[in-house]
């Protein structure tokens, strides 16, 4: 497998954003890539767009080659990368199969979601998609139900009080004041999480990442597109892994873990030959507060059922053993779905370009971005790595 | 815009959401509902239908108070893991009882409830909940 | 009516859904001081006909102790059914296992419609089309809003499963039926509630019919009122059964143990099943009970039945009506008005 670097961020702020459509996004970001990557829009082969919903909620499939048409560049290869909530991840995963694999040189990899142009219950029925429809969202299932099942099992399992996990979104906010394209630059207290409403209880409104609408994304290169464009390199992508678990709860021998993390994580740590204490910069899927807390532990920061520990010690912080979510993460920075996994990327990569300005981990060198489909069907790690 | 309403998708998994038929491994003996055709645990392909135990416990529970539109009417109502007797796992909507009134490991009962209808004039969805015993 | 040969009850189920409202709540909403019952069942969201028959048919499976595969006809009797055109029948049928090789029946006739399917299916097994029949009377009784049926107007459903008198815990022993055309009930397509002429719906309907029937069926069978222990009539309310009762020499202590309309209210097509699942339930074998049901437009039903020995042996192999009663949780008016669907939302 070749070397493949990443070269170029875009992104636009993750909001509701009444006057623009999911071409607009999309196109934004990717403009915006391009020209953080100081390169041509012929130079792109492929694009490859993660998103979910496209089709129910905007009527609109065939993302790939609707926005190499919009960008100018029709004749490249494109298509639309799909794997719930984990879409922007498999986006990327795809983007360095093509670069690593030695067919394309100069890829992007997308992700964009438009949710706000529908009402609750129809995102609501959306999410669900991510599970069984004949047997999961057929019995009346939501996503935040899901994760909510998930959540009391882990309470009573281990033994934790829901204010330990709940502190997740806490810590999330408090950093997401320093993002100017977060959804939410506002701190909240503990005491603001738990007394806000629930939706599937124990879940409370301010433990859930919200609806918004966003695209990001990223330039990736071979190592001869580098030099022959004396390009600067950075960052490297040091590992890219895939896996699966059950599709369903119903399916799990412990619900309390992600096996898909453990397996991506697992096979990422090998390829990159580093162990979870070589990671200097984290990014996890916190779609709920439970998942951060369970994915520190499937990612090997914690024992399980200690990954709440974490968050009390101070370990997340900045200056702390293992930073994680320093712009915001899913609660703060925003969740539009397909995106996300990008944003990740794309904030992983300002960490270690030394460009993340007052949430800056010193001397960052290895960041992991962690992406997560359904409740952990699928999962996507990506290692990236300082190396200019 | 509502889900793509659908007569066959319903129609084909009703004797398996009306009476509980899930697939046995004749290898290992390990259920399933609902019933698949390749076995998780030991990778045969020889799975039977089988009828389930319409007896179990919950293993987690939640209140869903956000729905999807058509289990608006419902809100807020209450859904399961739920484990039956015979070992077989699934996903369930529990019914006739409050929210409040529901615990982990309470036992509960199959019954035949409406679940939901496409639309005002589309067909009527019917299915198995849960209720205490 | 007699049979040629001999054919009887072998199981029953009966189904009451949980939630129950107060007389004095609905006349609280509407203004009345008096009530005719104390309260009544009503379903919940998420049941219908369909649900309620489900369940009430596995209980009679439970206690019939036959494989569903043997059941040769379904028929259903209702005025609510879940559809205004789709058999419900079928949908009972695939729920509880009973195969494809059957008579599957829809049929309405107001408060009788329970009884005429159980009429019909006895008809098929003593003629030996079918070995066992399946017949059921289960309505959600819509009650308009403010109106006087809107205090008895409930949910409930009865299944009884008709086969030969060796394995029957009970066996017919001749029915009688007669219809006139009077309207003192009915809907009109489209309209979402039955209209009913108030006192026109007692002595020219519901009385004349049941007596004669009763009349009828006693003088056909030589019997007179103390030869039987046990008697069940249709009950719309407290008042009619306990006054119809007496018109044809009965006591009250034979009508009570299948008098349930002041717990439950008037099931309709459910009601003299629901009525006769309650007396089955403590009956000892040998006892003869009457059953007189009347469906508006009108036609009453009158069956004389006898319990054998396997009463006692079937009885507890499920919920008996009793049980079903006093499982119950009570809802006021608002939550009755929006789970029976009476509150618009377009």
């Amino acid at each position: 497998m070749r070397r493949v670097f990443v070269i170029g961020t875009g992104l636009t702020k993750i909001g509701e954003h009444w006057d623009k459509s999911l071409r607009d996004l999309l196109t934004e970001a990717i403009l915006m890539a391009v020209d953080d990557a100081s390169i041509a829009l012929n130079d792109i082969e492929a694009v490859y767009v993660g998103n979910m919903s496209s089709g129910y909620l905007q009527s609109q499939e065939h993302l790939g080659s609707l926005v190499a048409t919009w960008l100018g560049i029709p004749g490249i290869a494109a298509c639309k990368v799909e794997a719930a909530c984990a879409s922007g991840g498999a986006s990327f995963h795809q983007a360095y199969l093509a670069v690593a694999s030695g067919l394309y040189d100069c890829v992007v990899a997308s992700g964009v979601e438009k949710m706000t142009d529908a009402i609750t219950s129809d995102v609501t029925s959306a999410l669900i998609m991510a599970d069984d429809q004949e047997y999961v969202a057929y019995i009346g299932a939501t996503f935040v139900g899901l994760n909510a099942l998930v959540y009391r099992h882990y309470m009573e399992k281990y033994n934790v009080k829901q204010e330990k996990i709940a502190a997740f979104s806490v810590h999330c906010h408090k950093y997401a004041k320093y993002n100017p394209y977060a959804q939410f630059r506002k701190e909240v207290t503990l005491e603001d999480v738990m007394s806000s409403p629930m939706i599937a209880d124990p879940i409370h409104l301010l433990e859930a990442a919200p609806i918004g609408d966003g695209a990001a994304a990223i330039v990736l290169c071979s190592e001869d597109f580098v030099s022959k464009l004396k390009l600067n390199r950075e960052v490297e992508v040091l590992a890219s892994t895939m896996a699966t678990d059950a599709f369903s709860l119903y399916d799990r021998e412990d619900i309390t873990t992600l096996k898909a993390t453990r397996i991506a994580a697992e096979k990422a740590y090998k390829i990159a030959k580093i162990s979870p204490e070589d990671i200097n910069v984290l990014e996890v899927h916190d779609a709920f507060s439970i998942l951060g807390v369970i994915h520190l532990e499937d990612l090997g920061f914690a024992k399980k059922g200690e990954g709440w520990k974490l968050v009390e010690e101070g370990e997340l912080e900045v200056d702390g053993k293992i930073p994680t979510n320093l712009f915001g993460g899913l609660k703060a920075r925003g969740h539009p779905i397909g995106a996300t996994g990008i944003y990740q990327i794309v904030e992983v990569t300002w960490q270690l370009q030394g460009k993340a300005g007052k949430c800056q981990v010193d001397n960052a060198e290895i960041g992991l971005a962690q992406s997560v489909g359904g409740v952990g069907g699928t999962v996507v790690i990506n290692i990236l790595k300082r190396v200019g | 815009m509502m889900v793509v309403e659908s007569v066959p998708r319903y129609w084909r998994e009703r004797k398996y959401r009306y009476r509980l038929i899930g697939s046995e491994c004749k290898k290992c003996g390990k259920r399933y509902y609902p019933p698949r055709r390749v076995c998780l645990n030991c990778g045969s392909r020889e799975l039977v239908e089988v009828k389930l135990v319409e007896t179990g416990k919950v293993v987690s529970y939640t209140v869903i108070r956000v729905p999807p539109k058509e289990f608006q009417g419902l809100t807020p109502y209450v859904i399961a893991l739920i484990e039956l007797d015979d070992g077989t796992r699934l996903l369930s909507q529990l019914t006739d009882v409050a929210p409040e009134e529901v615990s982990t490991g309470m036992k509960v009962v199959a019954t035949f409830r409406r679940v939901k209808e496409q639309s005002r004039d589309g067909i009527i969805e019917y299915g198995i909940k849960f209720k205490p015993i | 009516m007699k049979t040629i040969i001999d054919v009887g009850i072998v199981g029953y189920g009966a189904y009451i859904p949980i939630y129950r409202i107060k007389d004095i709540e609905i006349a609280r909403v509407w203004g009345r001081s008096r009530v005719p019952i104390e309260e009544k069942a009503i379903a919940g969201p998420d049941e219908d006909t369909v649900t309620m028959s489900v369940e009430a048919t596995k209980y009679a499976l439970k206690r019939a102790m036959i494989d569903p595969k043997e059941i040769g006809a379904v028929y259903i009797g209702t005025e609510s059914p879940a559809y205004a055109v789709k058999p419900s029948a079928t949908i009972i049928a695939e729920a509880v296992g009973i195969s494809g090789n059957i008579l599957a029946v829809d049929m309405e006739f107001a408060c009788r419609a329970g009884t005429t399917a159980m009429q019909n299916v006895i008809g098929l097994v003593a003629s030996g089309m079918i070995k066992y029949g399946l017949a059921i009377g289960a309505d959600v009784a819509q009650g308009r809003p403010g109106d006087e049926l809107e205090f008895t107007a409930a949910s409930g459903a009865a299944a009884f499963i008709i086969g030969k008198k060796e394995e029957s815990l009970a066996i017919f022993e001749g029915s009688s039926s007669y219809a006139t055309d009077t309207p003192d009930f009915w809907r009109r397509e489209g309209e979402y509630y039955p209209r009913h002429f108030y006192r026109f719906t007692g002595a020219p309907a519901y009385f004349k019919h049941i007596v004669e029937a009763g009349r009828m069926l006693m003088e056909k069978l030589g019997l007179k009122p103390s030869d039987f222990r046990y008697a069940v009539f249709h009950q719309p309310n407290v008042k009619f059964p306990l006054r119809v009762c007496k018109m044809l020499g009965f006591s009250v202590e034979q009508v009570k143990p299948g008098l349930l309309v002041n717990l439950i209210g008037n099931t309709y097509a459910g009601s003299s099943l629901l009525g006769l699942a309650a007396t089955l339930d403590l009956a000892k074998p040998g006892d003869r009970i009457v059953v007189v049901s009347v469906g508006s437009g009108a036609c009453p039903g009158a069956f004389s039945i006898v319990t054998t020995v396997l009463i006692e042996e079937k009885r507890d192999k499920a919920p008996l009506v009793s049980e079903l009663i006093k499982k119950k949780k009570y809802v006021d008016y608002a939550f009755y008005a929006k789970f029976r669907g009476k509150i618009r939302t377009r």
